[in-house]
């Protein structure tokens, strides 16, 4: 009975080889920046795990970190997942690009997939990000009708190019539908702080803003918005954040990373897998514009929602000229749309906005 | 520009964002006090904040979630206390594994809880005060639990100054086997010291989630049980000075996102690390004198104490 036992296990093992060359079965491993109760970035990239998860079944397994630190923590926690057996590793978060790349290195054979940044040191490494500038179109648009004191602010995180496309497209919509609006930026310098993101929506709020945009992961400014009993506004950043529903949150920009995600550990598992630089915005579905509440007067929804349909389309760019940088001196000439290398590596405000980004 | 920054609502503002620190060091202040050094602050803060928040939500009164956060803090200090009162294990490392612990611990029970708004807590309604100038916004128009913790102070102060028991506390800290000689229980009188330390981080903990923010997410206390730790030392152990150490770092905090929402040419990289710079620098000018903060400092502070020695 032992021997018949053993027989049948070396059998079984020396079968195995044959069935790993076929890769039908990929493990996908995913590192977070914050964790998955942020409500809103991080969340928003487990959801992505668990529609491959729920696509692919027991073919795929999936494993994931939490709050892991941009930097040294960051290699440390990427190696250990290439030495365990992941076949594809995606890690979202920017300031994890250089770590991203110099692991990819020590591991050819493992696919390494970075998030909103743009270094592809090797052939194992490619980059993916939504165009969520567009989304802040639409959202931007909203807040130049809402805004009763014509004062609109935005938390913002760190000064990279993604958060200035961001901050440049909220303004600019804004100004298009209110030629008297103001903008104010505070630079948090965090992901994620709950406090800390709710102390600079007080700030604002306490100095006449009542709009407020974020470009931090977590629901505290909104929760701050909220205590003011309807004067003030805000938008649900990364995640719906349906639990400000009608107000604060008046609409949101909802980041759908599950396509994206399901059609790379597909790929990998057909064989049809290729290095990719993926920039995807509302068209392909990356980027979602979450329901206009009825807080909202039904002309600026339509509106709204005419400029996210037109970006769908493909009709209209959110950069499209005539558009001055911050010093007066032109970028974009009289229907001139911006090229994405200029948004890649944007480093200035536009006309109009008051203020300097750090350096 | 500056002129945009409403001083009154400033100096409103900072007291709200000073007083999760405010409660977490006064507690701690106790605790060291009686010479036990619990690095564990962060970690009762969060189980703090999310036992607060389960036991409001659950119940819809923000005043049983706030006694559930002292019970939750306080239950974490007394496993620190057991660890190392009765089991004499090394304080320093205890109090950082209790701060670990308690992050992993508040996560799993705030599974469940996220994105779900608590029960509003009001502002304390003191009638026609609250309408007077300048003073009604910035001292009538707050919560009851930032009075709370101003009382909290004056009454560790004057039970350190003028009561028998504040006397043994800090005989307890400054020589344990003394008072153990003169029949006082050491092991007893720490465990109580740490029970208000851990009740006073829970409320902390509990005042970020149930007020300032108001709302649950995994870690977000982010630090703060850290710079309640700072405060104590740079409050040289003195009750009044913990007030003064804990307004000042809530207030350069909230300066920082005023100015630049006011738009001050200041580089933001200067105005983030102001409130660590200047705890850092007050530190050096307290300690300067090094005599007068080595006396300040409990003489038994983070030694384990066994009755047979």
């Amino acid at each position: 009975m032992n021997r018949r036992t053993l027989l049948a296990a070396t059998a079984l093992a020396l079968a195995l080889p044959g069935a790993a060359l076929a890769q039908d079965k990929v493990k996908a491993c995913f590192v977070y920046v914050g964790p998955i109760g942020d409500g809103g970035w991080t969340y928003q990239h487990d959801q992505g795990r668990l529609a491959v998860e729920a696509a692919y079944g027991d073919k795929v397994e999936t494993a994931y970190q939490e709050n892991v630190p941009e930097g040294a923590d960051a290699e440390r926690v990427m190696t250990q997942m290439a030495l365990s057996g992941c076949n594809i590793i995606f890690t979202t978060s920017f300031g994890y690009m250089d770590p991203t790349n110099a692991v990819a290195g020590k591991f050819p054979e493992v696919k390494f997939e970075h998030a909103t940044g743009f270094k592809r040191e090797h052939p194992n490494v490619s980059t993916y990000n939504s165009r969520f500038y567009e989304g802040r179109a639409v959202i931007g648009t909203i807040a130049g009708r809402m805004t009763k004191t014509n004062k609109i602010g935005y938390i913002a995180s760190f000064p990279i190019p993604e958060v200035i496309q961001g901050i440049n497209s909220y303004y600019l919509h804004a100004k298009k539908v209110n030629p008297d609006v103001q903008l104010t930026v505070v630079w948090a310098y965090t992901w994620f702080d709950p406090a800390k993101e709710a102390d600079a929506a007080k700030a604002m709020i306490e100095q006449g803003v009542d709009v407020i945009a974020s470009h931090t992961d977590s629901t505290a400014p909104l929760a701050e918005a909220a205590k003011t009993n309807g004067a003030v506004i805000g938008f649900g950043q990364a995640s719906d954040m349906a639990e400000y529903k009608p107000s604060p949150r008046v609409s949101a920009i909802v980041d759908n990373w599950a396509p994206y995600y399901v059609k790379r550990v597909g790929a990998l598992l057909d064989g049809t897998y290729e290095q990719v630089d993926a920039w995807e915005g509302i068209a392909g579905g990356e980027v979602e514009i979450g329901e206009i509440t009825e807080a909202v007067p039904a002309e600026v929804k339509a509106e709204a929602e005419a400029i996210r349909d037109a970006i769908a389309a493909g009709t209209y760019h959110p950069f499209t000229g005539p558009i001055n940088k911050q010093d007066g001196s032109p970028w974009l000439a009289e229907g001139e749309t911006a090229p994405d290398g200029d948004l890649l590596g944007m480093n200035f405000y536009v006309e109009g906005i008051e203020g300097e980004i750090p350096q | 520009m500056i002129g945009s920054i409403d001083p009154v609502l400033l100096i409103a503002s900072l007291m709200v964002a000073s007083t999760p620190i405010l409660l977490a060091a006064i507690g701690e202040m106790i605790v060291e006090k009686a010479g036990v050094l619990n690095l564990g602050v962060e970690g009762m803060m969060i189980v703090g904040a999310i036992t607060g928040f389960i036991a409001a939500v659950e119940s819809g009164s923000p005043l049983v979630g706030f006694a559930a956060a002292a019970c939750g803090g306080a239950l974490m200090a007394l496993l620190f206390g057991i660890l190392t009162q009765i089991l004499l294990s090394n304080q320093v490392a205890t109090g950082l594994a209790l701060t670990l612990f308690g992050l992993g611990l508040s996560s799993l029970m705030g599974q469940g809880y996220n994105g779900i708004r608590p029960p509003a807590t009001a502002a304390l309604d003191l009638g026609p005060v609250s309408d007077l100038p300048v003073l009604g916004k910035i001292l009538f128009s707050h919560d009851w639990l930032v009075y709370g913790s101003l009382a909290l102070v004056a009454a560790t102060w004057a039970f350190l100054k003028y009561s028998r028991a504040g006397l043994i506390l800090r005989a307890v800290g400054e020589s344990h086997d003394a008072a153990h000689a003169l029949g006082y229980k050491v092991i007893r009188i720490r465990l109580m010291a740490l029970l208000f330390g851990g009740a006073c981080a829970g409320l902390g903990g509990a005042y970020l989630s149930l007020i300032r923010v108001p709302q649950w997410t995994e870690g977000m206390t982010a630090g703060a049980g850290w710079i309640a730790l700072a405060i104590v030392v740079f409050a040289s152990w003195k009750a009044e000075r913990v007030l003064l150490g804990a307004y000042l770092f809530g207030g350069v905090t909230v300066l920082q996102l005023n100015l630049q929402a006011a738009g001050v040419a200041i580089p933001v990289q200067y105005l983030s690390m102001a409130p660590y710079l200047i705890t850092i620098l007050v530190l050096v000018i307290i300690s300067a004198d090094r005599s007068r903060a080595a006396l300040n400092a409990p003489a038994s502070l983070g030694q384990n104490f066994h009755a047979s020695r």
